[in-house]
């Protein structure tokens, strides 16, 4: 049950949501997705509400996924390709535009080089690049982004980070990220939800010390807090 | 398949109907049309196998052929081409199954064994009350190529239009479910529409390969080649094709071999594409290890 619920997120703008478990945050993303309705209380995706919004190639999404088997028979290119679809219809024949902005998105998140590799082949981390890469292929204006690396190593986690940052950076979109390990991306942050059923904390990074939480230094310092909210 | 004059004015099996053309062992009129109809097959049932493995559905196929016997059993019971019967049946089956799926309505293998061995069951019993346990069914369980007429060769080749063109349409977001179903509903994509579309191909391929291998080898013709194809295929568009090349393979070599050797033709041509799935899973990763250390100078 999530109550009390209220916050915006502006273009261009990098919000961090976190929460212990069960706080209620996929549920939140859900929501905001349009993939559920609320009881009560309004969502507004791009000024409309989420189930009804059409331009679906203005929202960019990373789901929370295990990696994909070493086997699964798909190239990092023809991933990132299937984000186009969101843009130009279910139905549309690939284009020379298509192309373009499918380079570019590989480009985006350092995986140029392995477009053509199977994407089952690729580490955890890199996976989840060439998810975010499908997701910016859309050009979307609104970036969402649920637990993307988690189960990946640090150094994965850095590269992740980067290119996302980059992404927010270069092409000035949205970043909704729920997220447990927030280390990586904490000097680009512009502010941290905290979800415990209600949103108990909403401002920068910064203000969050005053908590006693550090995201950058300390890497554990933000999980134990979350888990003594609970 | 382009080669086929489908939906013109001439059906393909009347022109096949002229004589066969081809050497031996296709040099009788049965054999070709018996080549046609499994060409077509071996072809399209790896295309829509291709998705079913992905999506962890590989005994889909088996599922659906038990639901069609169901299907053979009315037709058998009320006199009507079987063919049909099992159509609409399987069809209606396959419709059910996916809205058991997309719904986890309890377990997921649960629930769709309740369809599948209810539908072979309901099978088994109307057979038993008309007492229409015959050679014909024993067709319809086992595949009869061989005694495929016109008529089911002009209505394999439709069915093989069918699949090709919707997954001309269809394919790339099919692929994108296939991909990440919740992704691609935030993507706006019809998913509910597209699975339902790809359950009602998997149908049709079902009822169309039953002719050639049998209800009973129906799913083996769906899946083995894409074992094959994925041995070997880094692409998803490479798997496409080399499975449909690997299935079209088995059906001519397993037909002339079962020709030869006077073999029953559906068991020779699945345990063709059993061997060539064994081959391909032992020979592509020596394969890939030797390309890769001669790509790193190993």
């Amino acid at each position: 049950m999530l109550t009390g619920v209220s916050f915006t997120i502006s273009p261009g703008e990098f919000v961090a949501l976190v929460g212990p478990n069960g706080s209620g945050k996929s549920t939140l993303l859900r929501l905001v997705l349009g993939l559920l309705t609320p009881h009560r209380g309004n969502i507004e995706l791009f000024g409309g509400a989420p189930e009804k919004f059409s331009r679906r190639g203005r929202l960019g999404y990373v789901a929370q996924r295990p990696a994909l088997a070493k086997d699964f028979p798909a190239t990092v290119e023809e991933v990132v390709t299937a984000g186009r679809l969101a843009r130009r219809g279910w139905r549309a024949r690939i284009s020379a535009e298509d192309r373009v902005e499918v380079e570019h998105a590989l480009s985006s998140v350092s995986l140029l080089e392995l477009r053509h590799r199977r994407i089952g082949e690729l580490s955890g981390g890199q996976q989840q690049r060439a998810f975010i890469a499908k997701a910016f292929a859309s050009q979307p204006e609104l970036l969402i982004l649920d637990e993307p690396v988690a189960g990946v190593d640090p150094q994965s986690q850095l590269d992740f980070a980067s290119s996302l940052v980059h992404l927010q950076k270069s092409h000035g979109a949205a970043v909704l990220l729920v997220s447990h390990e927030l280390s990586a991306v904490a000097g680009a942050l512009d502010r941290v939800l905290v979800l415990k059923g209600s949103i108990v904390f909403d401002g920068p990074p910064d203000a969050l010390t005053a908590h006693g939480v550090n995201l950058g230094i300390h890497q554990h310092d933000l999980p134990m807090w979350l888990e003594g909210l609970r | 398949m382009t080669f086929l004059p489908v939906g013109g004015s001439v059906p393909v099996g009347e022109v096949l109907a002229a004589g066969s053309f081809l050497p031996w062992p296709f040099e009788k009129q049965y054999m070709l049309y018996a080549l046609v109809a499994g060409a077509v097959v071996g072809c399209c049932a790896p295309l829509i196998g291709a998705f079913l493995v992905q999506r962890r559905m590989s005994l889909m196929g088996d599922g659906l052929g038990h639901i069609a016997f169901a299907g053979v059993a009315l037709g058998l019971v009320l006199n009507v081409w079987p063919v049909w019967s099992a159509l609409g049946v399987a069809v209606a089956g396959a419709l059910i199954v996916e809205r058991v799926r997309a719904r986890s309505v309890s377990s997921g293998d649960l629930a769709l064994s309740l369809i599948f061995y209810g539908g072979i069951a309901a099978g088994t019993v109307m057979l038993g009350k008309a007492n229409a346990v015959n050679s014909n069914l024993v067709s319809y369980l086992f595949g009869s190529i061989l005694t495929v007429s016109s008529g089911d060769v002009t209505t394999i080749a439709v069915v093989g239009l069918v699949i090709t063109s919707t997954l001309a349409v269809c394919g790339r977001a099919l692929f994108a479910v296939v991909l990440d179903e919740e992704a691609a509903r935030v993507a706006g994509l019809p998913v509910r529409a597209l699975n339902d579309v790809f359950s009602v191909l998997t149908a049709v391929t079902v009822v169309a390969a039953m002719r050639v291998v049998g209800i009973l080898l129906v799913s083996a013709l769906m899946v083995l080649p894409v074992g094959a194809g994925q041995a070997i295929s880094r692409s998803f568009r490479g798997l496409l094709l080399t499975s449909s090349a690997v299935g079209l393979l088995c059906v001519v070599l397993g037909l002339a071999a079962a020709r030869i050797a006077d073999l029953r033709p559906g068991g020779t041509i699945v345990l063709l594409a059993a061997f060539t799935y064994g081959l391909s899973a032992v020979i592509a990763p020596l394969w890939r290890s030797r390309t890769a250390r001669r790509d790193t100078g190993g």
